[in-house]
């Protein structure tokens, strides 16, 4: 790494230095910066770094954080109905593991000078947003299969890119969490196979999920590309490599065939394939509803949030608890350890 | 249900219930925490400790049957759970204490199996390992909350006091469990009583069995909480007669 670590920035307002010598070393930070994400080379957490690329990653990672821990709820909804010990089984492990993704990335954000503990505290407040596709509600249990099959897709979609952002702690994480995320999707696509070849009933299920989370799986991407207002500069600094609709494009491609294999339709009557272009042509996604679920106004903005909160505020006194402890036995190790 | 009968002459049934439906049954429960632990590590470890209990589970209950329709088609009075693993979540300090009293149980229990040569060996043998973690973090979480702030000691030793009625049921004889019941159960009150002492909680004294509750739940006998949730639990697979999943 080329890169100027952070310890050697702190020139400025140090007496003696001229303004102008502040601002020609901040040149040559920044010209090394732009060097290092030129050459493809990862920034680390020590490395100088522009605060704004500080501040939109912080944003990025945290709101990717809270989409793991607010995204637990939907799916967690039917764990204590779980039609087989099986798929128990396997929904219980995905929701553990979706607890984990956010115990990696509030690492990632960490590193960047923030805490979970502050980041949490927006996302309660309603500061920091999470992915509007956890305001829609699981109302069957081939919700699960579809979210696992669609929403897991378009999540590995997005993130697989993730993996050589020019973020080093970032591009990390996400190698673990798509490695974790492609064996969800293979199961929820699984699950929702199993329904489809099953009885009517079971089938219908499944394709009622499939109406329902289709169109909130294609808005995961994004805002269109003339609409998105942080798509620019996070290509130039290599934290995104595709932009939104590149990669909603690449989604299609991929799930229809599958939804072919699976026997069920997708609730998009402009699908089809278009030659010329060698991609599906599909039809126009309702951005109205995609920035009024944004904008709190999804069918459980209001559930996820309070339920995040009503955990928060009732888990604060075991947290006090384990800090009391804590500090009561500081240093008798073995004991403080536990 | 019937269960069917070509096992029972190696497997003994009324044995394999009794542990699959406890290990069954608290999993059930630490699943109902899930989005709503008081912390993110506590999120990853309740589910971890739900997953190991349902493995077991899976396994005890293919002993006995089909596990499936064992789980889900059973009525209530046919569980043969113990009552103390039925017990609604309540705070977490209610779920630590149910944890310390089960895991130290269980312990013992599947310590005592793995080193016979019963059916239940091989099981116990891989399960005694993720009971010691189990143990290992209702003790932590024991002492945390004993031993933390005014307010979590109460709650811990409220917690301690109302789940202890409910212990007594667990070194009630079952059949097909050839065990000295009555050295576990003395090797579980020193190991809990350790574990309240150094927590600074008060050992319980109220009653741990009586008449009411002598080995109820093992007879099939449950608290009002239990139809509830085996209505959730069971809802989806009875509406769905002959689907599989």
């Amino acid at each position: 790494m080329t890169a100027v670590t952070a310890g050697t920035t702190g020139t400025t307002g140090t007496p003696g230095v001229s303004d102008a010598a502040v601002a020609a070393t901040q040149a040559a930070y920044e010209a090394v910066f732009d060097a290092a994400v030129a050459a493809d080379e990862r920034i680390e957490p020590r490395d100088w770094m522009p605060e704004a690329y500080r501040a939109s990653l912080v944003r990025q990672i945290a709101q990717h954080a809270h989409s793991e821990i607010i995204g637990m709820q939907p799916e967690a909804n039917w764990i204590t109905r779980a039609p087989s010990l099986r798929r128990k089984a396997i929904l219980i492990a995905k929701v553990q593991d979706e607890a984990g993704h956010g115990l990696y990335l509030y690492s990632a954000a960490e590193t960047l000078g923030t805490s979970r503990d502050e980041l949490l505290d927006k996302l309660h407040a309603g500061r920091q947003k999470y992915s509007s596709i956890f305001n829609y509600p699981t109302l069957t249990w081939a919700d699960v299969g579809a979210i696992g099959w669609l929403v897991d897709g378009a999540a590995i979609t997005n993130q697989v890119p993730l993996c050589r952002c020019s973020y080093g702690p970032y591009a990390r994480a996400m190698v673990r969490v798509c490695k974790e995320e492609s064996f969800h999707q293979r199961q929820g696509y699984e699950a929702l196979l199993a329904l489809s070849n099953g009885t009517e009933a079971q089938h219908a299920m499944a394709q009622d999920a499939v109406d329902r989370w289709w169109w909130p799986s294609l808005m995961m991407f994004g805002p269109p590309d003339d609409e998105s207002t942080h798509t620019a500069q996070a290509m130039a600094w290599k934290i995104k490599r595709h932009t939104n609709d590149e990669l909603r494009q690449r989604f299609v491609d991929i799930a229809v065939p599958q939804a072919e294999a699976l026997g069920l339709t997708l609730p998009d009557p402009d699908l089809r394939w278009n030659e010329e272009r060698g991609h599906y042509d599909f039809g126009p996604i309702d951005w109205t509803e995609f920035w009024d679920v944004l904008k709190g106004n999804g069918p459980c903005n209001d559930q996820r949030l309070s339920q995040r909160r009503q955990a928060h505020e009732d888990g604060a006194w075991v947290r006090e608890a384990a800090a009391a402890y804590a500090e009561k036995h500081t240093g008798k190790h073995g004991e403080a350890q536990a | 249900m019937s269960t069917p009968g070509t096992r029972e002459a190696t497997v003994p049934t009324a044995a394999a219930l009794a542990l699959g439906d406890d290990a069954l049954i608290l999993s059930h429960r630490l699943g109902e925490w899930a989005g709503s632990a008081p912390v993110l590590e506590e999120e990853v470890a309740l589910a971890n400790i739900a997953l190991d209990l349902l493995g077991q589970a899976r396994v005890l209950l293919s002993l006995a049957g089909d596990e499936d329709e064992l789980a889900y088609l059973r009525e209530e009075r046919s569980f043969r759970n113990a009552q103390l693993v039925e017990q609604p979540n309540g705070d977490f300090a209610h779920t630590i204490a149910r944890q310390l009293y089960f895991s130290t149980y269980q312990r013992l229990l599947y310590g005592q199996l793995a080193t016979g040569d019963g059916p239940f060996a091989g099981l116990a043998a891989k399960a005694v390992k993720e009971i010691a973690y189990h143990q290992d973090h209702a003790e932590h979480w024991t002492l945390r909350l004993g031993d933390g702030t005014p307010e979590s000691h109460e709650r811990m030793q409220r917690a301690c006091d109302a789940l202890w009625r409910y212990t007594g049921e667990l070194f009630q004889p079952v059949d097909g469990l050839d065990l000295d019941h009555a050295a576990m159960e003395s090797a579980w009150l020193d190991s809990v009583t350790a574990v309240l002492d150094k927590a600074t909680l008060t050992v319980p004294t109220g009653p741990r069995t009586g008449a009411w509750a002598a080995g109820a739940g093992r007879q099939g006998l449950h608290t009002e909480s239990f139809g509830r949730m085996l209505a959730e639990m069971q809802h989806l697979h009875r509406s769905h007669p002959g689907a599989t999943w």
